[in-house]
This record gives structure tokens, C-alpha cells and sequence, in this order.
């Protein structure tokens, strides 16, 4: 039953999600906006159409879209969903979630790489260089965490806030602050890249895959909703208190992804995108925190 | 070097245009250090005769003057060396008679045979070539860049133009008011206005009045609508949503003002040589005023909010600076040549009787990056919309018809008229033979001053800070095409 509605979520809630970002900055621009549901048909639309292949690429930028697409799913089996749990669950998860990611990243720089465009090298060299900051950090508050609820699966981040009282809030708070980071910077979203750009110089995510069509470009656009609304459910699994009925749980975790897309979708239309050297400054604040998380996990354990 | 001294909107006559020589003007332009507003030849017989115009901006005198060249003379020491100014006119002139500057540092093709462009090229390990264009992403005019990039730092941008070219010039010596306000569609009523102008200066016809309030009122709105569009599409290169939108639909409201009054948004049709086809009543009037009042009301307060913003104004200090010292080497105009610093207005310069009576200056203190630019455009703006009021007032005092008959158009004339547009001014100059009939139209707009200026903004700067420097000066490809 919830293995059913986990699968159901997965495939609906991404493009939900991003739905409800497109219509936040609808709303605040004053517009009526496209239906939430645009993104699923935006996609569906995609994959009837056929793919074009410019004569430059070879095989990598035809296995990138599906490998992307794999890649993302195998990696979502880690994620808990609704109720807190996630499909596969095995010892030091996050590890393999983040290789995983970063072998799909790899194969899309390369595929970038591969279509010779003057544009397409510059995003990746731009997506690579943010990458190698966002690891370190993501490795040590997820091994903080894991040393904090000695349960070495994603299942940590809901013991959190079970088990520690007053640093367990605080905790939590970075946790989520550094999370929400990375949902930005992977995500793609504003203000460290701007997905509505026409403007190919500016562009981060967007330029490298400038050259897909047709049901490949379906495929990576799906897998880069997924992948955010991964790092949606990661923080939530925070927040959701354990055993709850499923169906509340279910509510619960719709309700908390569909605020955390309108706190996205108010935040890219309040704020103006940060220049490109500023951004790295503003991933740092993501270590920082990290850095917070290690210093309150040990005072926790070694303190007192 | 003699010079015949004239005025904006006069006349004088062809034939006693004075000739002089290269080396000359040189002394003449190191003496008086006027700037260039035209530089164009002219087939005489077997013989190629230059065309120079200077501007005195202080005293709003305009200096005509002629170089001759016989047909064995092909080359000549070139001006840009040592007045940089000219180089763009050099290069104009150099592919349209094939009479070489020597030692022009930069004589590439300017807008025709663009097939065998030689690039600028650097070579190193670190350096990459990034080409864009010239079809864009947007819906904008074609136009090819390529910059010389270290990582993501800009070393050189060069701008490729002349795929706009379609030859106006030559169409324009069968003129309409028509033909002439679709030159550059985004300065529709300068454009006219330049025309209807030269025209009226050639036949000596005065205009009524009323018919100039109303010139002068659709280019202040022409101004303020492009002005506030930039800012929206400013605020959209740089991700800041609510200054899109918002400026978007302000833009919408002047320009549908413009379409009541006019039946065209752009205000195409709204005036012919002679005077102007649409009145503004009293009941109009009222609706513009109340339109502008709205319109500076949201401008105000959605501007305010953006320099208020950090992640706004971060994006914008510093960025696509140029300086004083490199605008006025290049011989900047308009708008963004004020952003950095210097002090030149056509409407002010020319003594324009309409604007001196109501002139106010724009009061902020100008360091030549996009964010002068925004701070300009925001202060031009409301001085827009209080030109605007004034001249609505004055219709009231003004009942003297739309238009007035145009007396024939003289022989061996040359005049010349100076409008500025929003981008800054707009130059056209005619010339008629011994029949009446036209034998050289000349038109310069302001970007073809600029477009160098982009290259030197962007210099230093972040590749993915040239949609923004770009945006800040929206400089035109068909006005530099033609």
C-alpha cells in the first residue's frame, strides 16, 4: 500500500511541484499563469516527439538523457517518502545517493561536452565547479547526523528531532537551511541559476542540454524534477512526525512539498539572481552550516 | 578649412559648401574639438566628395565642410588614430567608396560584405572563443558577437553587425514619412520626427504651433515607454521577476495611450512633413495626464524598490563600466554617453525652444555602469513625464492648426536635423540636386556612436554579465544596419 502510493507520488509530485513554482511566480507577477499541471504536460508532449541529433555528437549525448533518467530514479528508491521510510533501505545511503547523483552529472557534463558548442562547455564547467563545493558539505552534515541518531540511512533525519531536545531543533534548523540550499543550487533554481533565461551566457543547467529534443529532453527534464523534488522530500522527512496513519502522512508530505514550492516560487520573485561570482559565496553559506551541524553534534556527544 | 556655420533645422546651400583637405581638418578638429555628426561621401561625376559635419554642443552650432577627392586618389591618412571618434564613420565611408583611411586601426567591414569578417583572434592555452549569434535566443534583431574569454572573464567582445542592412539610404531618396519611421521601429516618432524636420528645413516651412506640442509630446512617450520596457527587460536578465512584470505591463499602458491617440501603439502615422494627422482635445488631454500620473506612480515605486534591493543593486554596481575619459574618445551619444558622465542632450544642445522653456535637469551623479544606466533612464523618465504635463499645458495656448501647406523643395540645398530619441540623437542629413530632386539621404542613429561602448563595458567583466550590459544600453541593429 505505501510502496503504491510512494511509486504514485514519485512519478506526479515532481511535476506538481514545479507546477505550484510556476504559478507562485505567476501569482506574484500579477499573472493568471499555466495550469500546475503544465509541467506533466510539457513532458508528455516531449516524448511523442522525436529526437534530433546534431552530426558532432557521438553515442555519450544519446545515453546521457537515459542514463540522467536512471540514475535519478534508482536514486529516489533511498529517499523516504510519506511516511518517513524509504523503498530501499540500506546501511550509509547517502553515499551511494550522492555518487549515484554525481555519476548522472558526470555523464551530463560529458554529453555537454560533446555537442562542441561554444555555450554548452561554459555551463559545465560552471555545474561542475559548483558541485565540487555542495559534496563536502552534504557529507559532513549527513555524517554529523548519522554520528547524532546512530541510524546510518536518510531515516536519521526524522530522529533528529525525536531524540535530542534543544539541539535537536537547532539541528533540524541547519539541516533544513542546507538542504534548501542544495535543492536551490541542483534544482537550478533562482538565485543561483535562473530556469526561465533565454539568455544562454547566463545559464547554468539550461545550456547543457540546449542541444537535446525531443523525448530526450523529456527524459532530462523529468529527471531534473525528480532530483528537486528529492531534496523536497529529504526535508520534509524532517519535519513529518513518525507513525501517523498513512493517509495523513500522505496529506502531510503533499501539504509540506506544495509550501516548500510556493516558498521557492516567493523567493524567485523577490529576489534578483546573485552575479555568477557571488553565487560561490553563497554556497559557502551551505558549508557553513554544515560546519554548524558538526560542531553541535560533537558538543552534543563529547560535551557535558 | 572653411566651415559654413549653421543651426538644427536649417538649411544651406549645396553648392557653397567649402573644400578643403584631410590634413586641414585634421588642424581644424585638434583646434576646435568639435565632434563628428556626419562623415559621408557623395558620387560627384568621376569625383568623391566627403561630407563633414561637426558639432559645437556648447553653443549648439553645427560646422559643414567638404573634402574632394579625384579618382586617382585612393587613399588618405586616416582621422581614427588620433580622433577615435571617427572610427566608425571611416569604416563607413571606406566600404562605400572604396577610398582607404591609412592606418585605420580597425578598418574591417562595417555592414556589407560580412562573409569575410577577419576576427579579432587571441591564442593561448586558457583562452577560449565563445560565438553567439547572430540569430538569439529572444525576440531581437540579428547581430553576431564574439568574445575572447579566460574563464568565465571577457578580454575582448567583437560585434559583427550588418545583417539589418537593406539599402534605407538609397530608399530614402524617394522619402515618405512612412518609409521614414520604419527605419528603426523602436524610434518611430524620432525617426518621423527627424524626416518631417529635415524636410521642413529644406522648403523652409514652419509648422504650426500645436503640430510641434504634439510632435514633442509622442516622443517624450516614445521615451518614457521604451525607457520603462528597458527596465522591465533589465530586471529580467537579471532574474528580478517583479520588476518584469511590473515595468512590462506600465510600458503597455503608455503605449496604449498612444494607440487612442494615434490608432497606432507605436505612433505610426500619427504625423506627416507639414504638421501632424492626429489633435489631442481636451478630453484626451485629461486621459494622458491622469495615464502619466499612474505610470510615474508605479515606475516610482517599483524603481525605489529595486535600489533598495541588495541582490538588484549588486548585480548592477560595477558592472559594464565605462568611463568619461573612453566615452568621449569614442564619441558617445544620448542616453548612454550621459550615463557616463558627459553632458549631452540634442533637445538641450540645440536649444529646441519647447524644451529650453520647461528644462529640468536629471539629478544624480552618473559613474558610467548599468546601473547609471538604470538610475538615467529612471530620472529620464520623470523628466519625460513632466515634459509631457508642460506641453499639454501649453496646448491650451496653442490653437493654431495641425498642419500647413509645404512649399517645393528647393535645389542645391543640404539640411540637416538633430532629434533625440531615446537612445540618443538621430541625425539626418539631405541633400538635393540641381533638378530639386534628392541625390544623398544620410542617416546616423546614436548606436552607431555606441555599439563600441558595449565592447569597452564589457570588457573585464563576467561573460555572464553581457546580457545585462547589453539590455542596459539596447542599442539597435537596424539603425546601425540600415
Amino acid at each position: 500500500m505505501t510502496l503504491i502510493l510512494d511509486i504514485l507520488i514519485l512519478f506526479i509530485m515532481p511535476f506538481i511541484m514545479l507546477g505550484i513554482i510556476k504559478k507562485t511566480k505567476a501569482f506574484w507577477g500579477g499573472r493568471k499563469g499555466a495550469s500546475i499541471f503544465q509541467p506533466l504536460y510539457d513532458v508528455l508532449r516531449l516524448m511523442k516527439k522525436e529526437s534530433i541529433y546534431s552530426e558532432t555528437t557521438s553515442l555519450i549525448f544519446k545515453l546521457s538523457p537515459i542514463v540522467n533518467f536512471s540514475v535519478v530514479i534508482f536514486a529516489s528508491l533511498f529517499v523516504p517518502l510519506i511516511n518517513g521510510y524509504s523503498i530501499l533501505n540500506i546501511p550509509f545511503a547517502f553515499i551511494i545517493f550522492s555518487y549515484i547523483l554525481g555519476f548522472a552529472k558526470f555523464f551530463s557534463l560529458i554529453a555537454s561536452l560533446d555537442t562542441g558548442s561554444s555555450f554548452e562547455g561554459m555551463g559545465a564547467s560552471r555545474e561542475a565547479c559548483f558541485s565540487t563545493i555542495v559534496e563536502p558539505a552534504f557529507f559532513i552534515s549527513m555524517a554529523s547526523i548519522i554520528a547524532l541518531t546512530k541510524v546510518t540511512s536518510f531515516e536519521a533525519l526524522k530522529m533528529i528531532l525525536q531524540n535530542s531536545g534543544i539541539y535537536g531543533i537547532l539541528i533540524t534548523i541547519l539541516t533544513v537551511v542546507t538542504l534548501f540550499i542544495m535543492l536551490l543550487i541542483e534544482g537550478c533554481r533562482v538565485p543561483v541559476d535562473d530556469p526561465a533565461t533565454h539568455l544562454e551566457l547566463t545559464m547554468i543547467h539550461e545550456v547543457m542540454i540546449l542541444d537535446n529534443s525531443g523525448a530526450d529532453l523529456g527524459f532530462i527534464l523529468w529527471a531534473s524534477a525528480i532530483k528537486m523534488f528529492l531534496f523536497g522530500a529529504l526535508i520534509t522527512s524532517l519535519i513529518i512526525p513518525d507513525n501517523l496513519p498513512v493517509w495523513i502522512s500522505c496529506l502531510l508530505f503533499i501539504l509540506s512539498i506544495s509550501l516548500l514550492a510556493f516558498v521557492i516560487g516567493t523567493i524567485e520573485s523577490s529576489i534578483a539572481r546573485f552575479r555568477m561570482t557571488h553565487i560561490f559565496e553563497f554556497i559557502f553559506i551551505m558549508s557553513i552550516m554544515a560546519l554548524l551541524i558538526l560542531t553541535l553534534v560533537t558538543y552534543r556527544i563529547y560535551g557535558n | 578649412m572653411n566651415w559654413i556655420k549653421t543651426k538644427n533645422n536649417n538649411k544651406i546651400n549645396a553648392l557653397e559648401i567649402p573644400t578643403g583637405t584631410v590634413e586641414e581638418l585634421k588642424t581644424d578638429l585638434r583646434n576646435m574639438k568639435y565632434r563628428p555628426i556626419g562623415f559621408f561621401g557623395k558620387q560627384e561625376f568621376s569625383n568623391v566628395r566627403l561630407y563633414v559635419v561637426l558639432a559645437d554642443d556648447s553653443l549648439g552650432d553645427i560646422y559643414v565642410s567638404s573634402i574632394l577627392f579625384n579618382p586617382d586618389i585612393k587613399s588618405y591618412d586616416s582621422l581614427t588614430p588620433e580622433f577615435p571618434a571617427f572610427h566608425n564613420f571611416e569604416r563607413e565611408f571606406y566600404e562605400d567608396f572604396k577610398i582607404e583611411p591609412k592606418n585605420h586601426p580597425w578598418l574591417k567591414p562595417l555592414r556589407k560584405n560580412q562573409d569575410e569578417y577577419p576576427f579579432f583572434k587571441m591564442e593561448g592555452e586558457d583562452v577560449h572563443e565563445v560565438a553567439v549569434g547572430p540569430i538569439h535566443a529572444g525576440v531581437i534583431e540579428p547581430g553576431h558577437f564574439r568574445f575572447m574569454c579566460q574563464g568565465e572573464k571577457i578580454y575582448n567582445l567583437e560585434i559583427m553587425l550588418g545583417y539589418q542592412h537593406k539599402g534605407i539610404e538609397e530608399l530614402m531618396l524617394n522619402p515618405n514619412n512612412r518609409l521614414a519611421e520604419s527605419i528603426c521601429g523602436d524610434s518611430v516618432i524620432a525617426y518621423n520626427m527627424a524626416f518631417s524636420q529635415v524636410i521642413e528645413a529644406l522648403t523652409q516651412t514652419t509648422i504650426p504651433k500645436r503640430a510641434q506640442l504634439i510632435r514633442r509630446i509622442a516622443l517624450e512617450m516614445e521615451r518614457m515607454a521604451i525607457h520603462i520596457g528597458d527596465l522591465g527587460a533589465i530586471s529580467g536578465d537579471m532574474a528580478y521577476l517583479m520588476g518584469a512584470s511590473i515595468f512590462g505591463t506600465t510600458r503597455t499602458l503608455i503605449i496604449n495611450t498612444m494607440l487612442e491617440i494615434s490608432g497606432s501603439r507605436f505612433g505610426r502615422g500619427l504625423f506627416d512633413v507639414g504638421g501632424v494627422n492626429f489633435d489631442i482635445d481636451k478630453e484626451m488631454t485629461k486621459k494622458i495626464k491622469s495615464t502619466i500620473d499612474e505610470v510615474l506612480k508605479t515606475v516610482k515605486r517599483t524603481a525605489e524598490t529595486m535600489l533598495k534591493k541588495t541582490s538588484c543593486i549588486s548585480r548592477m554596481e560595477q558592472t559594464g563600466t565605462v568611463s568619461k575619459e573612453t566615452a568621449v574618445l569614442l564619441g558617445a551619444v544620448g542616453m548612454a554617453a550621459r550615463a557616463s558622465g558627459i553632458n549631452i542632450d540634442s533637445r538641450y544642445d540645440f536649444k529646441d525652444e519647447w524644451y529650453l522653456k520647461y528644462w529640468q535637469n536629471t539629478e544624480f551623479k552618473p559613474a558610467g555602469d548599468v546601473w547609471s544606466r538604470f538610475m538615467l533612464r529612471y530620472k529620464e523618465i520623470i523628466q519625460s513625464a513632466a515634459f509631457i504635463n508642460n506641453f499639454l499645458d501649453e496646448l491650451d495656448n496653442n490653437k493654431d492648426g495641425l498642419t500647413t501647406s509645404i512649399n517645393n523643395i528647393p535645389p542645391n540645398t543640404f539640411a540637416i536635423s538633430i532629434v533625440e530619441g531615446w537612445r540618443g540623437e538621430i541625425v539626418h542629413c539631405a541633400i538635393t540636386g540641381a533638378d530639386s530632386e534628392f541625390i544623398r539621404y544620410k542617416i546616423k542613429d546614436a548606436s552607431f556612436n555606441n555599439w563600441y561602448m558595449l565592447s569597452m563595458a564589457v570588457r573585464n567583466n563576467g561573460i555572464s554579465d553581457f546580457p545585462l550590459c547589453n539590455k542596459s544600453f539596447n542599442l539597435s541593429y537596424c539603425g546601425n544596419d540600415l
